[in-house]
């Protein structure tokens, strides 16, 4: 489904990603794990054009991706969970909701996807006309993953989703993360919580100093006496 | 008793169109922390677009109310096609440039259309002919005008349909999304490009709508009119709370009261040495309180705001 070749990126003559390949297949989650500025975020942030990034090329269902201005991403079908959430703070819980669903026209379902969010989220519901900035950093993450849903994607790309979030609102997201990989979704997960990001995933890249240094299905990588050392704190 | 009634009067007048013009200045800032210093400049040339207007269509037989509403029009969409360049030529480019390069550049192109209007409609004052017959009624020994009434009513409408705009519609949606978060709103499917665009469009309709009422209040009109005009509506919008379209009302509203409030009372305060002319220092007055005392200004954006 989304295919990247030799991705570079740079910061004013800093390469923070130098040629990483990888691939997501349709219905997978994959994570991409690795240490503080190993370039993890860097690479997700290409992906949804938030940078530019200065070599490579990102196929996406036979598209290429790079050519692609950001806000036409999510009608392609891709959403992304930023890191710190970026909810839109001075906006209702619901009208956050509904941002997701811009490019929708369809009405009817977007009401219905509302609903499911709220399903998932029973938190969010009971918050729905709160505004967005006084909410919890566990329920803005809720809010922020709620509504990427609402854009209907066929892929996600979850940044940190677990970042400066208490263990039981951890707990609680990373459930609704499988809740919606299981439904079908395909999930690029990238997380400094290794742990967590292995037992949810499929497979996993673990990325160092802007290169992958590692590729190997999910449970392998946690069995890794490498990866337990590194990354796991063992 | 008279004077306090009628130069409240005279300050809700003043304050309207204070208030659209402060729109302008806020409705950009809001959404691209640009202060767009030739937002004044704007609204002078959408006076004078009027005023060519009504001029030429004056003796053509055409009901006064007809040739009013054209030179309205007109105006209004020169000012939107103008708002809408100096993003596009001057700001666009510089989009991701220091903050005080675009500055600057307002500034010059503050500059630019001044001299162009000089070109246009000469360095002399302009009379505007005057298209509504004047009506003038009493309320308790002071007196306003069907004129004042008017600028008053039009305002009133043009902000609640900017309010309706902006909490209501899609594109008001897209605004303020792109305000509070530039980034995630094109991750949403907003395109960046065309919602500053709009807040250019719409503030320089708003600011040609307020050049116009200026026009037919004072029936005058002057290349440099929109300098001072706009220097005190950005006053306006800094007391409101500069990014903040409630603020940028109240602000302009509150300005026109204290303005004409202190112009009516400011030569029995100094026993006459300093006359009503003395009016235009009031505003720069409050500026300087409102930045000593609360900068972000009565409705100043709310702290807090998790990322």
């Amino acid at each position: 489904m989304l295919e990247v070749n030799g991705l570079r990126v740079s910061y004013g003559g800093i390469q923070a990603v130098r040629g990483i390949s990888f691939h997501v297949d349709e219905g997978e989650m994959v994570a991409l794990i690795g240490a503080n500025g190993a370039g993890k975020s860097s690479t997700l942030r290409a992906l949804a054009r938030l940078v530019n990034p200065v070599g490579g090329n990102v196929r996406y269902r036979g598209k290429e991706l790079l050519s692609l201005p950001a806000h036409q991403l999510v009608a392609e079908g891709i959403a992304l969970v930023p890191e710190g959430r970026g909810i839109f703070p001075r906006m209702t819980t619901s009208e956050n909701l509904r941002m997701g669903a811009f490019s929708r026209n369809d009405k009817q379902a977007v009401e219905r996807d509302l609903e499911h969010v709220f399903s998932l989220f029973p938190r969010l519901a009971e918050r729905a006309q709160q505004v967005a900035g006084t909410l919890s950093g566990g329920e803005q993450q809720m809010l922020a993953i709620g509504r990427a849903l609402m854009s209907q994607p066929k892929l996600m790309l979850l940044d940190e989703p677990s970042m400066g979030l208490a263990p039981i609102m951890v707990q609680k997201i990373f459930e609704v993360i499988r809740t919606v990989a299981s439904q079908g979704m395909t999930i690029l997960l990238i997380e400094q919580n290794a742990k967590l990001a292995l037992e949810v995933s499929q497979r996993g890249y673990v990325m160092e100093s802007g290169t992958i240094s590692l590729t190997e299905e999910s449970a392998k990588l946690l069995a890794d006496p490498k990866v337990r050392a590194a990354y796991l704190g063992e | 008793m008279d004077t306090l009634i009628q130069q409240l009067i005279n300050g809700v007048t003043l304050g309207a169109v204070y208030a659209l013009v402060a729109l302008g200045y806020t409705m950009v800032y809001g959404i691209i922390g640009l202060i767009n210093f030739a937002h004044g400049e704007v609204v002078m040339i959408g006076t004078m677009v009027a005023f060519t207007v009504i001029v030429s269509l004056a003796g053509s037989g055409m009901p006064p109310l007809l040739v009013l509403a054209l030179g309205l029009a007109v105006s209004t969409l020169v000012c939107m096609v103008l708002g809408w360049a100096l993003e596009r030529v001057a700001y666009r480019p510089l989009r991701h440039a220091p903050r005080l390069t675009p500055l600057i550049t307002a500034i010059g192109m503050s500059i630019v259309l001044q001299n162009v209007a000089m070109i246009i409609w000469g360095r002399n004052y302009i009379t505007f002919p005057p298209m509504i017959n004047k009506q003038i009624y009493d309320l308790g020994g002071a007196s306003f005008t069907n004129v004042q009434v008017s600028i008053v009513f039009l305002a009133a409408l043009m902000m609640i349909g900017l309010i309706y705009l902006v909490h209501r519609t899609r594109i008001g949606m897209a605004m303020r999304a792109t305000a509070q978060n530039p980034q995630v709103a094109s991750l949403m499917g907003v395109d960046i490009n065309r919602v500053i665009a709009m807040a250019f469009v719409i503030g320089s309709a708003l600011g040609a709508i307020a050049g116009c009422m200026v026009g037919s209040y004072y029936e005058i009109a002057h290349y440099q009119m929109g300098f001072m005009l706009g220097l005190k509506a950005f006053t306006a919008a800094v007391l409101g709370g500069i990014g903040n379209l409630a603020g940028a009302m109240a602000g302009g509203l509150l300005l026109g009261i204290i303005e004409a409030l202190g112009a009516g009372y400011i030569g029995d305060l100094t026993g006459d040495f300093l006359g009503s002319h003395y009016q235009d220092i009031f505003a720069f007055i409050v500026l300087i309180i409102v930045l000593m005392f609360r900068p972000s200004g009565l409705f100043g954006e709310r702290t807090g705001d998790r990322a």
